[in-house]
């Protein structure tokens, strides 16, 4: 093998291990990690399980909500979201029929929702202005208006 | 080489010399042409398809009811990411072994020509229920949405063609051992039995779901696990994404320095490319259910580990290719640093294409590391990114090498040769092609970082500001996919003008030899066996614990739902 082959591979081999520990240390450290949720749910009982039948905001702190959200076709429920600048939001998303996905424009806010599991991702709004929700996952005929807003005063 | 004793090995390595200098035998060409023919025909459709798509997404055509957004979509990605390469790659291979092997044994033709008629049967099948609108669920299909039963029927037609190709092959290089003990297989039947063993392996999985899938969609069973089927359609979904760009580097090892007056680059380190490949592929696909509920972030993190693994492989590719471009330029007088990029055939569109493809991997494969990279993938999964990508690296890496391919496997099957007028159309063609391409993924790649979703049709979700802010982005991309409908119908030209109506003579099969002097290549390489078993370890490593999770704490199923 020539030198710079093994210099080519070696600086490889160090890149892609690079990625690894940067991701791992983002991952684990920074508790940056992907939404990963492991709760289950029966997803013909939405409405009548806990705490999904009763969507909605809640304040739970000091600039700290809570938003337990159902997705089904092709809306969000509740589809009105408005929070104080500064405010960190925790969504406690599941689906009432197909596969969506829940991705919030400018944020890093991006998961898949399942029938059948419950998830749930946190973001805090710095910025104010009306930020807008869409599914990301092809659900139906209608997916293209499956939108809504979250308005952070 | 040949001159072992024993009368068998005699023979065939007659027969292997008799089909180099005779070129093919009419039933091999007829078997590969009419791959060949399907797989272009499937470009002419999912071509025209895609500019529809391109169009519409741009808001500048609004497609008819009869017609809508997500059928064009469903059928644009089966006749291109299934049919295409599908095809492309079994009629590519089917002469490669043909033509390395001295032909194919008349028991394995008959099973390519039967495989050729069930994936044609199924193919069918599952595009009935598309048009009628029964089965809008795109190339991944992910339950409980649910469509006809017949489109699922259809599935498991193709994935039984495909079987019986690969089973073929595997019959044929069988056999060629058989009659050369301890010779290694030539290096593009290598290749070949490479891409079928995953081709079967990975099909696997997506056959063990659309067998869940039927009985549920016919509603003999009420629910289903959605989680299982979606695992099970990611190990075999990329997969299949990557067998094409395994055929498209077979083409850059073997035929590419053939082409410009080369040798081929080290036959071991060739060999344990295809041997990587081949182990770690299958758990690469898991890098799709990085944002997913119900699996842990130990598991994902395990897994972004398992995708990256294989971007190593690609990295010696890399290397690979271009030494061998620069010792071959050096060898024709080419001076300096870079000055002998100057000495490359640039005119020879069997070689700019396959270059040109080379090229598009640097920047598609970095944006695969980005993708499976859990907090990376995070900001653009399921984003117009995404859909960038993969037409980086299949419309340009996978799909330009099959075109630069095209313009010497066609005249040798058909017995007539290239002409400097296609040769000059191709040229021009594949500018074209990288034009489209460059802007359309450019565009979606944008498009995507700025939040735009993949597989969505037309629409300003009530004239907001931000997705307003995504329009100049899809003009563009719209502008793109103009420009290779254009490339579409040059090549679909090119490809039946050298089946049908160019000049006869002989075109010979581009195949490098090794550097003078080669070390020979150790005998371990042809322990398909273990290649398998490891590789078989390494997805019981990577799916044991996410699907014995779904499995075993599952939630109650889903009952299917028609919601287009």
């Amino acid at each position: 093998m020539h030198r710079s082959e093994k210099v080519w591979l070696l600086l490889s081999f160090g890149m892609i291990i690079g990625f690894m520990l940067i991701t791992g240390y983002q991952a684990f450290a920074l508790g940056m990690g992907p939404p990963s949720h492991e709760e289950r749910i029966d997803p013909q009982k939405v409405d009548e399980t806990a705490p999904f039948d009763r969507p909605g905001i809640t304040k739970i702190g000091e600039n700290e909500y809570e938003v337990v959200m159902t997705l089904q076709i092709f809306s969000f429920t509740p589809n009105q979201i408005e929070v104080p600048a500064g405010s960190t939001v925790h969504f406690t998303l599941t689906s009432k029929d197909v596969v969506h996905g829940f991705q919030v424009a400018d944020t890093n806010i991006n998961a898949m929702v399942m029938p059948g599991y419950v998830q749930k991702i946190s973001q805090k709004f710095e910025k104010p202005g009306e930020y807008l929700v869409l599914c990301n996952e092809y659900c139906g005929a209608g997916h293209q208006m499956m939108a809504t807003t979250i308005t952070v005063k | 080489m040949e001159s072992i004793a024993g009368n068998t090995v005699k023979t065939k390595a007659f027969k292997e010399k008799a089909n180099k200098i005779l070129g093919i035998s009419p039933e091999d060409a007829r078997l590969s042409k009419s791959y060949l023919t399907v797989a272009f025909i499937a470009l002419l459709l999912g071509g025209f398809l895609g500019l529809l798509q391109g169009l519409n997404r741009a808001g500048m055509l609004e497609l008819p009811t009869w017609l809508n957004y997500y059928q064009v979509l469903t059928a644009h990605g089966l006749l291109l990411v299934v049919v295409l390469s599908a095809f492309f790659t079994i009629g590519y291979f089917y002469a490669g072994l043909s033509h390395t092997l001295g032909g194919l044994l008349p028991k394995v033709r008959k099973m390519a020509w039967i495989g050729f008629w069930m994936k044609m049967f199924g193919f069918v099948l599952a595009v009935i229920p598309i048009l009628m609108n029964e089965a809008s669920v795109m190339y991944t299909f992910y339950p409980p949405m649910a469509a006809s039963p017949i489109f699922y029927i259809g599935l498991v037609f193709i994935v039984l063609g495909i079987w019986m190709c690969s089973f073929g092959a595997f019959i044929n290089v069988a056999s060629w051992r058989k009659a050369n003990p301890g010779q290694h297989i030539p290096i593009l039947s290598f290749f070949a039995t490479g891409v079928f063993v995953l081709l079967f392996f990975g099909s696997l999985p997506v056959a063990i779901e659309v067998f869940m899938i039927i009985p549920w969609a016919f509603g003999w069973v009420e629910t289903i696990n959605v989680m299982v089927a979606r695992t099970l359609f990611w190990a075999f979904g990329h997969t299949l994404v990557n067998i094409w760009y395994m055929t498209a580097i077979s083409a850059w090892y073997v035929i590419v320095p053939k082409i410009i007056d080369g040798h081929r680059w080290s036959d071991l380190l060739t060999r344990i490319v295809v041997i990587a490949l081949v182990i770690m592929n299958i758990t690469g696909g898991f890098h799709h259910q990085i944002v997913d509920p119900g699996i842990s972030e130990s598991v994902k993190y395990m897994h972004v580990f398992m995708s990256l693994a294989i971007g190593f492989p690609s990295l010696m590719t890399a290397y690979a290719m271009f030494a061998v471009f620069e010792r071959t330029a050096r060898k024709k007088g080419g001076k300096g640093l870079i000055g002998w990029f100057k000495k490359m055939p640039w005119g020879d569109v069997r070689f700019l294409a396959p270059f040109i493809a080379m090229a598009a991997f640097i920047p598609a494969g970095a944006g695969g590391i980005v993708q499976s990279t859990n907090q990376l993938n995070q900001v653009v999964h399921n984003t117009m990114w995404v859909v960038g990508h993969f037409h980086l690296t299949l419309g340009m890496t996978v799909v330009m090498t099959f075109f630069g391919i095209s313009y010497w496997l066609v005249p040798y099957l058909s017995k007539r040769v290239l002409t400097p007028q296609i040769n000059k159309l191709g040229i021009v063609q594949t500018i074209v092609w990288t034009l489209g391409m460059v802007m359309m993924s450019f565009a979606m790649h944008w498009a995507g970082l700025l939040g735009s979703p993949r597989r969505t049709s037309y629409t300003t979700y009530n004239d907001n500001a931000t997705a307003l802010g995504w329009d100049p982005y899809l003009f563009f991309l719209a502008i793109g996919g103009t420009l290779l409908m254009i490339g579409v119908l040059m090549q679909v030209y090119a490809v039946f003008n050298m089946m049908f109506f160019a000049p006869k003579g002989v075109t010979e099969f581009p195949i490098a030899d090794e550097e003078e002097g080669a070390a020979p290549t150790p005998k371990w390489t042809e322990r398909w066996g273990l290649w398998i078993v490891l590789m078989l370890a390494l997805v019981a490593m990577a799916y044991v614990i996410p699907l014995v999770g779904f499995l075993v704490d599952a939630p109650p199923g889903s009952p299917p739902f028609k919601t287009w």
